[in-house]
This record gives C-alpha cells, structure tokens and sequence, in this order.
C-alpha cells in the first residue's frame, strides 16, 4: 500500500506556505528563506506530513475540523516540496552571490506554485515531472518495454 | 507590490487552468489527424478506447483512473487503457502529451476524436463516445 496523507493537512501546509512565501518577497528577509527550504528539504525528505506545518495542523486545526478526512497518494505533494526546495535553494544561492533578481524570482515562482496548489489544488508534479522526463530522457526504455503492455 | 503581481499573474492562470482542466475536446476529421495501431498500445476496443497516460506525482490521475473504468464497465466495447507516460515515451512522443492525466478517446480504427487533459468530465466522456453511433 502506498503512503497516504490528509488532503486537508497537505492544503494547510501549502496555504502557510503561500504565507511565509509572500512574506519573504515581501521582506526580502534570507532569515525566512532559509526557514521555508528547510522545510521543503524536510517535506521532500521525510515526506510532508513530517514538516512542521503538519505538525500544527495536527495540533491546532485538526481537533477543530469536522469534515472526515480524505486521503491521498503522497509521492505527487512530496515531488512538489522537492520543486519548493530547489527554487528555495536557487533563492539561497541568489543571496549569497549577491544576486539579488534571482531570489526575487526563485521566491515569486515558489510563491505563485504554493497559492496555486492551495486554492486551485493545483498539481505541479502532473505539471512538470513529464516535462522533465522527456527532456532528459530518450526513446530507447519505451522501446523495450512496449511488449509488455500487450495483454 | 510585487507579491501583489505575483498573487494576481497566479489567480489569472489559476482560473484558467480551472477552465480547461478535465474538458473533453472533440478533434476536427482531417486527413492528418493522429491516428494508434492496435500494436502501439497492445489493443483497441471493438467500438472506442480510452487511452490513459499518467504518472507517479499526479494525484488526478487516480481519479481519472476511477471514471475511466467506469465508462469502460458500462459501455460495452470501450476498452480503458492505462499507460505509465514515463516509460512510453515514444508514444507519449507520438501523441504529443505534456503532461499527466491527459486522455484520448479513440474510435474502433485507432482514430483520436476527442482528447482531455486532467481528470475528464464523466458526462463529456460519456457524450463523445455517444458521438460515435
């Protein structure tokens, strides 16, 4: 069985993301930066019901909701707090190297993914991952397993 | 100031990304449109087939997965099909999908009618396989 989570935990998280996220573009503060990639290192780690806004969604809103809870798949949203992380890293990096357009960017595209998943319920993996695959990836593993597909 | 653009260039997307999610659109019969052999995705329905491409972060494409087989159940002759993007990506090449879920409907010769990209509307499904008749 796959590892689930609780849709209602996961869009907490992204909604405090967004939070924290506006925040750091706003403040352009490193301090909160740093902060929002270690939790996406976290999440892309441990999975992201192990950040800390999981936990305070399980201490402060859970007992409050009286919704029953859904349950997903948790490889799509731990792929997207890889993204997170990277363009956090990117931003980090933009600080560091006293560039400062890059972290403004790096936030502005962490930003926008993170309020789209909290109010669209935006899919970034569904997105993006195939993109990925077929730039850096040929044709030759299809090839070989087409066959397989017959029935 | 800038989250502001930011926050309004996403709900702008967002909207249409809303919009078009899930919308079963019908292709134009042409001469040049795509057309599957039955050896490229193993076999075709005797009517239509539902050909689902997904992959390992989408959550939809569970979701998909459900409606499709629904519509496979109940029709007879509508054959689901549900294909792992990542390791056919010649087809996935082929038939041009960019991302996942994305589903063709395919009449009885293997020609693509209709296409949606997200978790497609039941009842749109349900009406372009209607179409074929």
């Amino acid at each position: 069985m796959l590892k689930q989570i609780d849709v209602r935990g996961a869009r907490f998280g992204a909604l405090l993301t967004t939070f924290v996220l506006a925040l750091t573009l706003a403040t352009e503060s490193w301090i909160l930066a740093l902060w929002q990639t270690a939790v996406f290192a976290i999440g892309a780690t441990f999975g992201p019901a192990r950040t800390p806004y999981a936990s305070i969604f399980r201490a402060l809103v859970k007992p409050r909701l009286t919704s029953s809870p859904t349950f997903e798949d948790e490889r799509p949203p731990r792929f997207a707090q890889l993204v997170g992380f990277l363009f956090g890293a990117v931003a980090l990096v933009g600080v560091a190297s006293g560039i400062s357009l890059l972290f403004t960017l790096a936030i502005a595209f962490a930003l926008a993914a993170a309020f789209l998943n909290a109010t669209f319920n935006f899919c970034l993996g569904c997105k993006v991952y195939l993109l990925l695959v077929r730039a850096f990836k040929g044709n030759k593993a299809s090839e070989i397993s087409l066959p397989a597909q017959v029935k | 100031m800038i989250v502001g653009v930011v926050l309004l260039l996403a709900t702008g997307y967002g909207y249409w990304y809303r919009h078009r999610d899930g919308r079963v659109k019908a292709r134009a019969v042409t001469e040049e449109r795509l057309r599957l052999d039955q050896s490229e995705i193993g076999s075709l329905g005797e009517r239509a087939t539902l050909l689902q491409f997904s992959s390992a972060f989408c959550t939809p494409c569970r979701a998909t997965r459900v409606i499709l087989s629904e519509v496979a159940a109940a029709t007879p002759g509508v054959r689901h099909i549900d294909v792992d993007a990542e390791h056919e990506l010649a087809l996935v090449r082929k038939v041009g999908v960019l991302s996942t879920p994305t589903t063709l409907i395919l009449d009885n010769n293997g020609y693509e009618i209709a296409r949606a990209v997200g978790a497609p509307r039941k009842a749109q499904v349900l009406a372009s396989l209607e179409a074929l008749q």
